[in-house]
C-alpha cells in the first residue's frame, strides 16, 4: 500500500472511531476543551505510530504465545514516555487530563493496529499506518471537541466566541455538552453522516 | 523447532523486551524529572498566589512569590514552629498521610470527614513594610461528591475577612460541582466573614442565594459538593485546626 493511502484511508473511509467503533472511551472523556483534544491527539498519534514500528521491528521474533503481552509492554512503555513528556512540557494540560493520558494504554485503537497491522507489515508502512489511524482518531475528536466546547462553554481554545448569559451575553450554555454523554450524540451524528455518504460502511442487519 | 527451544526463545524475547523497555522508560523519566519538578513547583506557587489574588496578569511567578513567607504552625498550640530544615520542602497534604507527621482527627471533631491531618500546617504569610502580617494563606482540604478537593484560602490579618479562595485540584463533575472553579463564584468569597462575634465559624455555602455576610451563593446541581465546602471550612477554621493559630494572631502573640 502506498504511504498516502495508509495515511488518508483511516481518516474517513476506514476511520477507527466511526467505522471500527474503537477508542470511544477517551473520545468521551477528553473532548470538553479543544486544547486537551489536541494534546491527547498528539500523544495518541505518537503512541500508535511508534508502537506499530516497535511491534513491526520484532514481529518475526515474537513467539505467538506471548505476542499480546509483548505488544502491551511496548504500548505501555510508550504511554509512560508520552506522559512524562506532557508532564514536562504542557503541565497545565497534563493536569486537567490526568488519568486519561495513562489510559491511552487501554485505547483499543493502539492494540488494534499493532495486532492487525504491525505484526504483519514492515516498520515503515507500520509507522505511516499508525500516523494515519492516529489522525483518523484526531479527526473525530476535534469535531467532537469543537462542538462540545463551543456549545458547552461558548469558547474555542479557551477564547470566548459566544457571550454567555452569566457574563451578560446572550448565549445560555448547554450543560449536557459538558458531560461525557454528549460526545455519544455527536459521534453518532458523525457516523450517520459518514455512512450516508458512503453506504458501503453500513453493517448488514441480520 | 523443538519444545525446549521454544520455551528458551520465549523467555529470551520477554527478558530482552523488558530490559529495552525499562531502559527507555528510565531514561525518559530521569532526564525529564528536573523540568517536571520545576513545573510542579511553579504550579503550586501559582495556585497559592492566585488564591490570594496576588498574581497579576503576566507577572513572573517566582518574583511574586518572593513576597510570601511560608511558616510552620503547630495546630495543637497555634504557635509558629521554627524548623528551617523541615520547612523546606514541607508539604502539608503529603504530611497528612505520613505516619510520622500526621495525627488522627477524633471522630467527634471530624466534621469534614478527613480522618487524618498533618500535625503541622504550612501557612503562607505576606507582611507589610513594618513586618506586620497582611495576609495569611491556608491549605483547605475537603470531601466533595467524587473527590477530595484541595485548595487555598487567603485570610486578612483581622483573621476574619476572606481575601481570596480557590481549589487547585478536585474531581467534581464539570459544569455542576466543577463550578467551584468558576471565577465569578470565587469572586463572591472575597470580603465574606468566616466568624461571627463569638468567633464561631459561620461561613457556609448557601442553599440558594447568599443572605448574609457569612455566605456565598449555592451552586445549582452541586449540593453535595457545596456541603463539602461548608464542612471543610467549618473544620479547618474551627478550634481543632487553624482556630488556635488565628486566636494567637488576634491576641497579637504572633
Amino acid at each position: 500500500m502506498k504511504i498516502k493511502e495508509l495515511i488518508t484511508k483511516p481518516i474517513i473511509s476506514d476511520n477507527p472511531i466511526a467505522l471500527q467503533i474503537l477508542g470511544i472511551c477517551s473520545a468521551l472523556a477528553v473532548t470538553v476543551q479543544l486544547k486537551n483534544v489536541f494534546v491527547m491527539c498528539g500523544a495518541v498519534i505518537m503512541v500508535v505510530a511508534f508502537a506499530n514500528v516497535g511491534v513491526s521491528l520484532i514481529r518475526n521474533h515474537v513467539p505467538n504465545s506471548i505476542r499480546i503481552i509483548v505488544q502491551m509492554t511496548i504500548i505501555a512503555s510508550l504511554v509512560i514516555i508520552a506522559e512524562q513528556f506532557l508532564k514536562a512540557f504542557v503541565y497545565d494540560q497534563w493536569k486537567t487530563m490526568a488519568v486519561y493520558v495513562g489510559l491511552i494504554i487501554t485505547n483499543c485503537i493502539v492494540m488494534g493496529r499493532t495486532e492487525a497491522f504491525g505484526m504483519k507489515n514492515g516498520p515503515i508502512a507500520s509507522f505511516w499506518d499508525g500516523i494515519g489511524n492516529g489522525l483518523g482518531y484526531s479527526f473525530i475528536l476535534i469535531i467532537v471537541g469543537f462542538f462540545r466546547e463551543l456549545f458547552g462553554s461558548g469558547k474555542l481554545f479557551g477564547f470566548e466566541i459566544l457571550a454567555l448569559t452569566k457574563d451578560g451575553g446572550w448565549y445560555m450554555p448547554n450543560g449536557l455538552m459538558l458531560l461525557p454523554p454528549s460526545a455519544f450524540f455527536i459521534i453518532g451524528l458523525i457516523i450517520w453522516a459518514i455512512r450516508t455518504k458512503d453506504p458501503s460502511q453500513i453493517e448488514e442487519s441480520n | 523447532m523443538s519444545k525446549g527451544n521454544e520455551v528458551t526463545k520465549t523467555l529470551l524475547v520477554a527478558t530482552l523486551l523488558c530490559i529495552v523497555c525499562s531502559v527507555l522508560v528510565s531514561i525518559t523519566v530521569v532526564s525529564l524529572r528536573p523540568t517536571q519538578n520545576k513545573n510542579a513547583d511553579l504550579d503550586f506557587k501559582k495556585n497559592i498566589l492566585m488564591s490570594a489574588g496576588l498574581l497579576e496578569e503576566g507577572q513572573d511567578i517566582e518574583e511574586a512569590f518572593s513576597k510570601v513567607t511560608p511558616v510552620l504552625v503547630d495546630m495543637e498550640t497555634g504557635k509558629i514552629v521554627e524548623n528551617e530544615s523541615l520547612l523546606k520542602g514541607y508539604n502539608q497534604t503529603k504530611a497528612s498521610t505520613n505516619p510520622a507527621l500526621n495525627t488522627k482527627i477524633k471522630p467527634e471533631n471530624d466534621i469534614a470527614g478527613l480522618s487524618m491531618r498533618a500535625k503541622l500546617a504550612k501557612v503562607y504569610l505576606t507582611k507589610n513594610s513594618a513586618g506586620k502580617i497582611e495576609t495569611m494563606i491556608f491549605n483547605v482540604r475537603g470531601k466533595g461528591l467524587w473527590s477530595t478537593m484541595y485548595g487555598f484560602i487567603a485570610v486578612d490579618s483581622d483573621t476574619n475577612t476572606i481575601k481570596g479562595f480557590g481549589y487547585y485540584s478536585h474531581g467534581e463533575t464539570p459544569g455542576l460541582g466543577g463550578e467551584v472553579d468558576n471565577p465569578s463564584w470565587k469572586e463572591q468569597w472575597i470580603g465574606k466573614k468566616i466568624f461571627d462575634a463569638d468567633w464561631d465559624v459561620q461561613f457556609a455555602v448557601a442553599k440558594a442565594e447568599a443572605s448574609s455576610e457569612y455566605q456565598v451563593d449555592g451552586l445549582s446541581g452541586a449540593t453535595i459538593t457545596c456541603n463539602g465546602v461548608t464542612s471543610s471550612m467549618k473544620y479547618w477554621f474551627g478550634p481543632n485546626a487553624y482556630g488556635k493559630f488565628l486566636e494567637n494572631v488576634r491576641s497579637g502573640e504572633i
